[in-house]
């Protein structure tokens, strides 16, 4: 197993560093892939050169058995267990089972997230920064209230696209708390750059003060105390 | 030379028809004087000089000059991304602001897509299938003309707005609503959509022309089995250019249509979807990727045999993978769609569906591979004058384009299988890792191929000999930069930044990769200098090309002169074998003496001989057309119809429309089809008109299925690709947008429907009639016999016209909902085909009057029929279409 996370291949929004089970999967498939793609590219190329530069030698090899080996029996082995694994991985990164997830929606416009958690009464939105509890799937339903956007938490698992008329599901788990970056992934506009958000994964017990209103600045309609 | 004595059967274009007819007593012309044969042929089918070359309709002029604009674009677009690559060399940049920035990735993009890529493949297929098919030109000359008229007038609008800073800037695939009113206001978004369209109009013609060439314009006793194997790539390519295109096409006009009139095609608060757009890019956009890739691999099919001087291995597994291909291609689209919320398990389809496209590719590259493995042993010195490569390189140029082709494309298909995987994509989907793998792909792909081709070629083109370490220097550099710029964006996109972005900053850890890339892009722009300055001596000061430098096996090379003459064979030649086995250096001077079929100059005609489909037997004598400023004037014509349309003064739009048509009813021509030369006396009997080897042919004006017939038939897959996107669009969003179904479910009138149906039954059977009463007339009296026929198909059109349009004007107000903006576009579609039918019916009429129909001659009423037979069933599912539409959104309403 390479060294996942570490080293120059870190950074805020590196899907190499991941910091939940879906990332985490998604990028041991990678390797998993990058491993096999070098050994298949290092034996194309070899049997390239080989036939380039000793034809007397790969002349043996009559072209039937280079075109149904080559063009069969090597992809198909490959191919085959391939898809079925990301069937596999696919259904368990989409649709992790366990717990009850945390409910948030997002309504994305250029060039801004809007949090917000109806099913925490009481907890006020947040504009490009999402409270996450640690620990435990979260449910982020999406919006748009303009154009195509594309919500993304690199470090937590992949990203689903706010389309207008639409909405859209994804589910993350952050596995410990700490902040996390965002980031739009779909163009958008002129401000698409820096479309960015904040991710903070509080533990359980920290999450309902996260989400309560800072009391220094109270948001004039959800201006009342949190429910516990 | 000065004017030979003129042997009686290279008659020119002064003597009668009948004289001509029963003069050509030797149509073999055996032990003639070639360079009589030679001057005959070039007074007929040069194009003249000076002002004259914008009627030239020659397939080696327009082929290179698609190749040359194409490169043009090339140079453009690569500045771009040369201005991309300093934006993005440092953090925080303030090169461009963003504003700036999305116009150059967007032109990039556009430009590299539909102004290079597609552009150059057809302009090398222009110029190489004739050659290679053992024809003297493509199938509609005229055709090509205008193809690239309208390509030239498309491009140069979208270059002349980014220069006036009015470029389109919400990236290349064009998402609504990003490019929707609200958001794009300018006129940018316009002149993508109408801008390609127009190009579009190239792209089609270009297909219909390729798979006619193909299908029919080959040399005798070239069966489709023997065709060289760049014939069927470009076959494949053009079918599916006829299938892939139209929901590009059809997508643009509704999202014009959206932008300009408010029909919510794609607006969700108007039962619109934003999807809708999406499915129908990448329904074009998905098999565009192999439409630019098969061609090149067309060219590598043919040239690395010629490297290793045997034949492809595996011929027909190629074939069977390239067709393969193909229709796998058409089943990927949604693999661009991953994020897009669709369900789990229709993912999974599309992706075992992109990973298998993996099994034809590498059929391919290992057919590829064995055929470099039986190379020659040693390919020394051979027979010829010449060695085939320079002898001190282990691999000439071309071949090390090739091996840059193998090196980044074996790179490119193993990204691509690794984005195909679902849970992969949705990290690495809109990252520079995407970047990275569609440049490798494109690059590897397409460019080094092209590359590999272009150095092959060069030759054949224009006739210069090439060898030069500053070749090498160029593909080295190219490569080394490329690499450099595109294998660390991988890292840069896993890393996580998105596509697109114009800045970024120093803490996200991307700074040193990016400096890499640019710095490596600049390596790369170098190697394209020496390439380009390269060439230019070579044209410059090149020795002169021997003939069949490279030891080739096809006919390409069979040609009398390096470059071509305008004739491109004195002869055509009798294949028996495959036809990338031949020897093309024993051919030439035996075609050059005009030993072979049409080996004769007469009646100042530019003929060729059509084939059977299959078999490759000869059928016809096709006479193409002469030099014209005909497809000049109508693609002005057309482009005047764009513009009028993007400063939205739409009376000049349908002015400019009447202006085509008039221009269009001026193209079908030929005097020689003016009289019935297969009932010439000369000829009684064969009902024909010889064509040497003791061949007797009909002209086409007087066969069965003219080259015209085949064209109508091509055009009828594009239309009818373009109307089943529609109906699938319309019922993808009563299926699945918001808002459905409508709160005001559009009420047609009966009576029109019925009407409409009536009329197309009944212009179909006059269409018929007319057919068949000139087919029983004798003489110069089929034209009073079917004119009836063709006054009630006319009839028929115009009801059918006038009936469309009541029901439009029934359809409650189309900006309000989507369906009934669908509806309107159907109906639409239909009228303007009853439109097109009543066109036709009247060039009937004119060409029955002018005495171009004859019991023998119908093309024109062929057409008509062909084009009434079709409208009917179409017509009849359009007019069911409402009900469909409804029954569906009801249901999918009514279910849970």
């Amino acid at each position: 197993m390479p060294l996942v996370g570490c080293g120059w291949t870190g950074g805020p929004l590196s899907a190499l560093d991941p910091a939940g089970p879906q990332a985490r999967a998604m990028a041991a498939l990678w390797w998993t892939m990058l491993a096999a793609a070098a050994a298949l590219f290092v034996l194309v190329m070899a049997l390239y050169l080989w036939a380039l530069l000793r034809p007397e030698a790969a002349a043996r090899v009559p072209p039937r058995r280079w075109i149904l080996w080559g063009g069969i029996f090597l992809p198909l082995p490959i191919l085959l267990p391939l898809g079925a694994a990301a069937l596999v991985l696919g259904e368990a990164v989409l649709r992790p089972a366990g717990t009850e997830p945390f409910r948030v929606t997002a309504e994305a416009r250029q060039w801004h997230w809007l949090f917000s958690y109806p099913a925490n009464p009481g907890a006020a939105e947040s504009v490009d920064l999402l409270h996450i509890p640690a620990g435990r799937p979260v449910e982020v339903t999406l919006t748009s209230a303009d154009v195509v956007h594309s919500f993304w938490i690199p470090r937590l698992g992949g990203k689903i696209d706010a389309i207008p008329g639409r909405e859209t599901r994804i589910v993350l788990i952050a596995d410990a708390p700490g902040s996390y970056g965002g980031q739009c992934a779909e163009y958008c506009g002129t401000g698409h750059s820096f479309m960015a958000f904040e991710v903070l994964a509080h533990p359980q017990e920290a999450l309902a003060e996260a989400l309560a209103p800072v009391p220094s600045a109270p948001v004039p309609s959800t201006a009342q105390e949190p429910a516990r | 030379m000065t004017n030979p004595p003129r042997r009686q059967t290279a008659s020119d274009a002064t003597q009668t028809a009948a004289a001509a007819g029963a003069g050509v007593s030797d149509p073999l012309g055996l032990g003639s004087d070639p360079l009589a044969l030679d001057a005959a042929l070039r007074r007929i089918w040069a194009t003249g000089p000076g002002w004259q070359r914008l009627a030239a309709v020659n397939h080696s002029i327009v082929g290179r000059r698609f190749m040359v604009t194409a490169l043009v674009f090339f140079a453009i677009a690569g500045t771009l991304a040369m201005l991309i690559r300093i934006q993005l060399a440092t953090p925080d940049s303030g090169f461009m602001e963003p504003g700036l920035y999305a116009q150059v990735f967007t032109m990039h993009g556009t430009v590299m897509m539909f102004l290079f890529a597609i552009p150059l493949f057809e302009g090398l297929a222009m110029y190489l299938l004739p050659k290679m098919l053992g024809a003297r030109d493509m199938a509609f000359p005229r055709m090509s003309a205008y193809g690239y008229w309208c390509y030239l007038f498309g491009g140069t609008l979208l270059i002349v707005a980014m220069l006036a800073g009015a470029a389109p800037a919400g990236g290349w695939f064009m998402y609504t609503p990003l490019s929707s009113k609200p958001w794009s206001p300018g006129i940018g978004a316009d002149v993508w959509l109408l801008g390609i369209t127009f190009v579009e109009i190239s792209a089609i013609s270009a297909a219909v022309e390729i798979t006619v060439t193909i299908l029919i314009l080959r040399a005798p006793g070239m069966s489709l089995d023997r065709m060289p194997v760049f014939a069927w790539y470009m076959l494949t390519v053009a079918a599916m250019m006829l299938v892939g295109f139209p929901p590009l096409i059809l997508g643009s006009l509704l999202l014009e249509a959206e932008r300009a009139f408010g029909l919510p095609f794609f607006d969700p608060a108007g039962g619109g979807d934003p999807l809708l757009w999406q499915h129908l890019f990448w329904l074009f956009g998905h098999p565009e990727v192999y439409i630019i890739f098969l061609p090149a691999a067309g060219a590598l099919s043919t040239l690395i045999p010629v490297f290793a001087g045997r034949p492809l291995a595996g011929y027909r597994a190629v074939v069977a993978a390239l067709v393969a291909m193909a229709f796998l291609s058409f089943g990927l689209w949604v693999h661009h769609m991953y994020a897009t919320g669709l369900p789990h398990l229709s993912l999974a389809l599309f992706s075992a569906a992109s990973t298998l496209v993996a099994v034809p590719t590498a059929v391919q590259i290992f057919a590829w591979i064995a055929t470099l493995a039986q190379r020659r042993p040693n390919p020394g010195p051979p027979a010829g004058p010449r060695a085939p490569a320079p002898v001190s390189a282990p691999v000439s140029v071309p071949m090390l384009h090739v091996f840059g082709f193998f090196f980044v494309f074996v790179m490119g298909g193993l990204t691509g299988v690794m984005l195909a995987i679902v849970p992969f994509d949705l990290q690495a989907h809109d990252t520079h890792f995407v970047v990275a793998h569609l440049h490798y792909v494109l690059i590897g792909g397409f460019l080094f191929p092209m590359l590999a081709a272009g150095y092959h070629w060069l030759p054949l083109i224009t006739g210069r000999a090439h060898d030069g370490p500053a070749a090498r220097l160029g593909f080295w550099l190219v490569f080394a930069g490329f690499n450099g710029t595109f294998f660390v964006m991988h890292v840069t996109g896993l890393m996580g930044m998105p596509r697109r972005v114009h800045a970024y900053g120093a803490e996200s850890g991307w700074h040193w990769l990016n400096l890499l890339s640019s710095v490596s892009s600049f390596v790369m722009a170098i190697g394209f200098a020496v390439i380009l300055i390269d060439a230019v001596m070579t044209l410059r000061f090149g020795r002169k090309a021997q003939a069949d430098p490279w030891q080739a096996a096809t006919l390409e090379w069979a040609v009398p002169a390096l470059p071509p003459p305008p004739y491109t064979f004195a002869a055509l030649p009798r294949i028996t074998s495959r036809a990338d086995r031949l020897e093309p250096r024993k051919i030439a001077p035996l075609l050059a003496r005009g030993e072979g079929v049409l080996g004769l100059a007469r009646n100042g005609w530019m003929e060729t001989v059509g084939v059977t489909v299959a078999g490759g037997e000869p059928e016809q004598i096709v006479i193409l057309p002469q030099q014209t400023y005909l497809p000049l004037w109508t693609a002005l014509a057309t482009g005047a119809v764009f513009l009028s349309l993007l400063f939205k003064i739409y009376p000049a739009a349908i002015l400019a429309a009447l202006v085509v048509l008039v221009l269009f009813l001026r193209w079908p021509v030929g005097e020689h089809a003016a009289a019935d030369w297969g009932a010439m006396p000369a000829t009684a009997g064969g009902g024909a008109m010889p064509a040497g080897e003791g061949l007797s042919l009909p002209l086409s004006s007087e066969a069965p299925v003219p080259p015209a017939l085949w064209a109508l038939r091509m055009l009828a897959v594009a239309d009818g690709a373009l109307l089943a996107s529609l109906l699938f669009g319309g019922l993808f969003l009563a299926l699945s947008a918001p808002g459905w179904p409508p709160p005001l479910w559009p009420a047609l009138p009966r009576a029109p429907g019925i009407l409409a149906a009536l009329a197309l039954a009944g212009a179909w059977g006059a269409a018929r009639m007319a057919g068949r009463a000139a087919g029983r007339a004798a003489g110069r009296a089929a034209g009073r016999a079917a004119a009836p026929a063709c006054v009630a198909a006319l009839a028929g059109n115009l009801a059918a016209l006038a009936a469309c349009g009541w029901m439009i004007a029934a359809l409650p107000p189309l900006q309000t909902h989507a369906a009934q903006a669908v509806l309107a576009a159907a109906l639409i579609w239909l009228g303007l085909h009853a439109l097109i039918g009543a066109v036709l019916a009247v060039n009937a009429l004119r060409r029955l009057a002018s005495g171009h129909v004859s019991a023998r001659r119908r093309i024109d009423l062929d057409l008509m029929r062909l084009w009434q037979a079709g409208l009917l069933p179409a017509g009849l599912v359009v007019l069911g279409f409402p009900a469909m539409l409804r029954a569906l959104a009801e249901a999918a309403a009514g279910a849970p």
